[in-house]
């Protein structure tokens, strides 16, 4: 079962997931990542690595997020690829904070 | 532009993403990996369990790297053996130490070296075939077997042990431990920590896996799930989730074990004992049983401690694997810190009487102990390579000969160096052996073995 990247990233872009994938299998838009199903190969390194706890091992996921699953899929498939960590967005800390984390 | 010429001891995860972060700066960079064995890829080939194909495809990563322009491979090449690191220096701009944290720690208390008393190091590399582990002997005539440590390569140790030979068989297990594993009459395996479920290290998936394994049952006693107030607190830390999810698993197994999905006979049981310290392993010539002091939790959260309650127990046993912590090997010209069995560093660079020794660095398990899963290793490469080459400022006036330096002097000590091509012909062999067997390789499992393949 793959890992999701769920409503959490949002506004923050703290890309920590990316350097520590050891296959590659983050994509990226202006405001999220999403992960390569396909690609990904389960080693859950992504998931600590994340500031707002955005990832989920399939498994261990709440059921209300099951349409990311879709999401993840859908959108990797369209999206490059995400090589390195980026800076993150203006508005990252403010995010981890709104989160409580 | 100059080319930096850098080399690379060790070819498992952590060496290959740093050759990854090198290739891909804007310098004009060589990498010489170099790996004792004729085979690349670590652990992900000798570590990571062969019923975990998936994570082994980060193989597939590795082999891409292999196959750049400005990467060269020289395997069967052992480092203080056939070159010394001063050697490379000599020919290299700078020098990755990226080799592990092969051997286990000791439980050091007595009987340890009774016949039946083991490294788990030892049996994971005896049945992924690393030439090292081949003569190892396991007496699976045991009906129960104790296994030290509450991590991932406990967690690994006993699923192979447990599951049926029949799930195995089309895996990359090597072929003599399949048939060993087959004759084994292991019905019980107790997996034994000094501290509670809490503190359990396992991945919450692979604690999950033991339990889904379709012939056995997975046993706690339910008092050692009650949780201290200082247990609650390490809980409600947000960064603690998988401790979270443990204690939900390790709560989950009673219920378990009376599902109508589970089959009526169960073959095997693996019980999960805590605040157990091991004290003696007992026995004449061969491991009769193991004996522990009990313990409790004392201190505050993330740092709490155990403390003997003065009662022991007892578990009668054949065979007893540690798994109990990893050290790396030390290296000659190379500090060493003995207590952690790391290579002193700071992010990378190594550090000798406080100060960086120059043009050496370290990566993975080697400079930050075994932690970490295969994708930290990513994380940490990239750290030391972004010290590596901020270090690298006005190389250019000292030019090196790089890979052509490095392959006189192997040549001289008439080292038989195995290239990417001789690698992929041993590749392709293996690959071809196990499509007999319909199992996706059958690895050699000797030395001579692989060199034999380079000979034809």
């Amino acid at each position: 079962m793959p890992h999701i990247v769920t409503e959490n990233c949002q506004s923050c872009r703290f890309t920590d997931c990316v350097s520590h994938c050891p296959v590659e299998c983050f994509h990226e838009d202006d405001e999220r990542l999403y992960i390569n199903p396909d690609v990904c190969v389960d080693c859950g390194a992504c998931i600590p690595a994340c500031p707002v706890q955005a990832i989920y091992d399939v498994v261990d996921m709440p059921e209300d997020k099951d349409p990311w699953i879709k999401v993840n899929a859908e959108r990797s498939k369209t999206l490059p690829v995400i090589m390195s960590k980026q800076e993150p967005l203006s508005t990252a800390e403010a995010r981890r904070t709104e989160l409580g984390l | 532009m100059v080319k930096i010429h850098i080399a690379i001891v060790g070819s498992g995860p952590s060496g290959f993403y740093a050759a990854e972060a090198l290739l891909r700066s804007d310098l004009n960079v060589e990498v010489n990996m170099i790996e004792k064995l004729p085979t690349p890829f670590g652990l992900v080939r000798s570590g990571v369990a062969p019923d975990h194909p998936k994570l082994k495809q980060s193989i597939l990563v590795y082999d891409r790297i292999l196959k750049q322009d400005g990467m060269n491979f020289f395997g069967n090449v052992t480092v203080d053996e056939d070159i010394s690191v001063e050697d490379l220096l000599k020919t290299h701009h700078g020098v990755i130490m990226a080799c592990g944290a092969p051997l286990d720690n000791k439980l050091n208390i007595a009987g340890e070296n009774l016949q039946g008393s083991h490294a788990a190091t030892a049996f994971v590399g005896w049945y992924n075939g690393h030439p090292e582990y081949r003569d190892e002997q396991f007496d699976f005539k045991q009906k129960t077997a104790i296994v030290i440590g509450h991590g991932n390569v406990a967690a690994d140790v006993c699923r192979i042990l447990s599951k049926p030979v029949s799930e195995l068989k089309k895996s990359d297990i090597a072929e003599h431990a399949l048939e060993a594993l087959a004759e084994s009459q292991i019905r019980e395996i107790h997996v034994v920590g000094r501290r509670g479920p809490v503190q359990a290290k396992f991945s919450p998936k692979e604690l999950r896996e033991l339990a889904d394994i379709s012939n056995i049952t997975t046993e706690v006693d339910e008092n050692d799930c009650e949780i201290g107030e200082q247990c609650k607190v390490e809980l409600s830390d947000p960064k603690n989730i998988s401790s979270g999810k443990n204690l939900e698993l390790f709560r989950s197994f009673p219920a378990l074990q009376t599902s109508p999905e589970r089959p009526p006979h169960q073959l095997r049981k693996i019980k999960f004992h805590f605040y157990l310290t091991p004290q003696k392993i007992h026995g004449a010539e061969t491991v009769q049983g193991m004996s522990f002091l009990k313990n409790q939790l004392g201190g505050q959260a993330f740092s709490q401690t155990v403390i003997s309650t003065g009662e022991t127990e007892h578990i009668p046993c054949g065979l007893v694997f540690r798994s109990i912590g990893y050290r790396g090997v030390p290296f000659k010209d190379i500090p060493f810190n003995d207590d952690q069995g790391k290579i002193p560093n700071k992010e990378g660079r190594v550090i000798k009487n406080g100060k960086a020794l120059p043009g050496v660095y370290v990566t993975g398990w080697q400079k930050r102990g075994p932690s970490g899963i295969i994708g930290t290793n990513r994380a940490d490469s990239i750290e030391t390579v972004v010290c590596l080459l901020a270090d690298m400022a006005g190389v250019e006036k000292t030019p090196k000969s790089g890979s052509n330096g490095l392959t006189a002097i192997l040549k001289k000590q008439q080292v038989q160096i195995v290239g990417l091509d001789d690698w992929l012909k041993i590749d392709t062999s293996e690959i071809a052996r196990g499509k007999k067997f319909g199992k996706p390789r059958e690895k050699f499992t000797r030395v001579d073995e692989m060199l034999d393949v380079l000979s034809v």
